[in-house]
């Protein structure tokens, strides 16, 4: 150091703030808070599941069980009363399933591929069909109810399976439309006329270019879709058909049961398996979903 | 037989016209530029030869055939982009055969032709690599790979080397004109870099609101130019251009109190014109500190620019600022009193009201 002056001086800059900073103090607690307030009804869902039911009348809903059993959810599953049927959960929760798959299969299908035609092939009509979605993604769902229930009777599908997932499709096509056009449209345009050049055609561009590239947006669509779906009780109930209602409606039809004893357990254990699809979405996910949002909204 | 032609062609988007009656011819293994200001229509010009944008009238010819309705992979035309546009998913190898794959060649030609590409660029040992793990380089390389590997006739280059930093941009300038030599195809090229422009071009078309304002080899666009735009917009820095008038005749040029004798002026006939700009580049402007025996012009140093080669001396003259570039030997203090004398042989006149060159 040819420096031999040994004047200290102090770098720029404010230093680091401690650990325990007022600030931090307040931020961390409202955190805290916040996650006690969602976490603590979970928590007492799940210890109330997995006590009997004279434990549960001891009155200690915060105080876990010695003797935890899964009786209530096995029971929740499969021999829990609606009305006349024991069946419990299980033909529910296969319903929902036979309405989500296809449901999310097809309207991220279609829906993919509008978003696609919209951003990349400008046509004449292409700004009317932008504002009517738009618009029909405003549009409360109840002032289609009664029209959609003429409709599917007259298609014949009223009272089935398939007329939910129609619905569903149906009313998924709008939303998923702008996402996924407003993300084709972050894309980089001159990526599309290279494809072009190379003589990549309308199905080629969007399956071998530009699909691979949009994982993101595909995640997001899917968990949009299936919570969406899966917690729908409206149109399970409209559309469905009482051999068809799914897990919702069911879980519903358990709880509000007015016979017999209330079993707090059982309801709780159902309660709980109903939350668990969309709730493992999430968990798997979750990264992904807001990528993908923040993906989608960079541009408009 | 023209390798590409332009004829009359007009774009509009809406009530924006983005291109005026263009007109274009280019020679078989010409490299021609197309130079001018953002938004002046370059880049649409191209993105029509290319088959990317529908015409509002006219027609496009590539080897004599009207390709007007053409699909782009259908033209024989390649493409570089200023944003590379590499298939991010794809390997460089996957990069270079997708079209070849899809016009349906052979394996082995496809191997062929990806093999000579990677040669000629230099980039084989990046053959099984993603565009994400490649420098801007390295990804321009590739992106010209893509078109090299169509063995097409025209390349059209889209502002190719912008993204790339300063160092790197004259490489591949460099490249680029070994290409062309190599290949003698023809190349259109998109750009708003004059050096690249002057560097590479056989011919330069200078182009401001989608018009071409003049179409000729570099060395006459430099020192003819044919109006006061592309007299402003080509050279760094710019032409100086003095206000005045022609008098006597067309003999002299008078601008404030000081006449400048216009004999040896290479153009038209001058005339005697009210209003008259003369421009004058600034290394055809000499600084002497005695009054030489011609006619001169007092100025007053300002600014002495040392950009190691040379220097850029900034002067007033009057209330007009002057550039000259000189030798860097002798250099001039601010307030130093010199007399300037114009090369009138090199300066160009224009009529301040057409604004086009005399």
């Amino acid at each position: 150091m040819a420096m031999s002056s040994a004047v200290a001086i102090d770098p720029s800059g404010a230093k680091p703030k401690p650990l325990f900073a007022p600030g931090r103090v307040l931020i961390y607690s409202l955190l805290i808070v916040t996650s006690i307030y969602y976490l603590v009804p979970l928590y007492v869902m799940i210890i109330t599941s997995l006590k009997d039911l004279d434990q549960i009348r001891e009155g200690n809903i915060f105080i876990p069980t010695l003797k935890p059993s899964f009786d209530a959810w096995v029971k929740a599953w499969s021999q829990a009363c609606t009305g006349l049927n024991c069946t419990g959960l299980a033909p529910g929760f296969w319903n929902s399933v036979f309405i989500t798959v296809p449901s999310v299969i097809v309207s991220i299908a279609v829906a993919s591929i509008s978003g696609y035609s919209l951003a990349m092939w400008p046509f004449k009509l292409a700004e009317w069909c932008f504002t009517i979605l738009l618009v029909g993604s405003f549009i409360p769902y109840q002032v289609f109810l009664y029209p959609l229930v003429i409709i599917t009777r007259e298609m014949g599908i009223y009272s089935t399976l398939y007329a939910v997932i129609f619905v569903h499709t149906v009313f998924g096509l709008p939303i998923l439309t702008l996402l996924f056009r407003n993300y084709f449209a972050s894309l980089p345009n001159e990526l599309f006329k290279a494809a072009r050049v190379d003589g990549a055609g309308y199905w080629r561009i969007f399956f071998r270019v530009l699909a691979p590239m949009s994982l993101p947006i595909f995640t997001v669509a899917v968990i949009l879709q299936v919570t969406g779906i899966w917690n729908d009780f409206l149109f399970g109930v409209i559309y469905a058909g009482p051999t068809n209602y799914p897990m919702t409606v069911q879980l519903n039809n358990i709880v509000n049961s007015l016979q017999g004893v209330k079993e707090y357990n059982v309801e709780m254990a159902a309660t709980i398996l109903t939350g668990l699809v969309p709730l493992t979405i999430y968990f798997l996910s979750g990264k992904y979903f807001v990528r993908g949002i923040a993906a989608g909204a960079v541009k408009g | 037989m023209h390798s590409v032609s332009v004829k009359n062609v007009s774009l509009n988007f809406g009530a924006a016209s983005v291109l005026k009656n263009m007109n274009l011819d280019v020679e078989e293994g010409e490299f021609i530029v197309l130079l001018g200001p953002s938004g002046c229509g370059k880049s649409t010009l191209l993105n029509c030869l290319a088959g990317l944008l529908e015409l509002s009238e006219g027609q496009i010819f590539i080897k004599g055939k009207n390709v007007t309705w053409v699909e782009p992979s259908e033209r024989g035309i390649g493409m570089v982009f200023q944003s590379y546009a590499l298939y991010p998913q794809m390997t460089v190898r996957g990069n270079l055969s997708f079209g070849l794959k899809i016009a349906g060649l052979p394996k082995d030609e496809v191997d062929r032709r990806v093999a000579r590409a990677a040669e000629i660029l230099q980039i084989g040992p990046l053959l099984d690599r993603k565009p994400g793990a490649l420098s801007g380089g390295q990804r321009q390389r590739v992106a010209i790979g893509r078109a090299l590997v169509r063995d097409v006739d025209v390349f059209l280059f889209d502002e190719p080397l912008s993204n790339l930093d300063a160092k790197l941009r004259s490489e591949l300038r460099v490249e680029i004109k070994r290409l062309h030599t190599r290949l003698n195809n023809t190349m259109v090229y998109v750009t708003h870099d004059q050096i690249e422009a002057l560097t590479l071009a056989d011919r330069i078309a200078v182009m401001k609101g989608g018009v071409i304002q003049q179409l000729a080899d570099p060395q006459t666009i430099y020192n003819k130019p044919s109006n006061l735009f592309v007299a402003g917009f080509i050279g760094s820095p710019s032409m100086n251009f003095l206000s005045g008038k022609t008098i006597e005749g067309g003999r002299a040029f008078q601008f404030g109190d000081t006449r400048i004798d216009l004999a040896g002026y290479d153009g038209g006939a001058v005339l005697e014109r009210d209003q008259a700009i003369l421009g004058v580049r600034p290394e055809h402007i000499s600084v002497s500190h005695e009054a030489p025996s011609g006619p001169s012009i007092p100025a007053v140093v300002e600014i002495d620019e040392n950009l190691g080669a040379d220097s850029l001396v900034w002067l007033m003259c009057g209330t007009k600022e002057i550039c000259v570039r000189v030798p860097v030997e002798g250099r001039l203090p601010a307030g130093t009193q010199v007399h300037l004398a114009l090369d009138i042989h090199k300066a160009s006149l224009f009529d301040a009201k057409t604004e086009q060159r005399i």
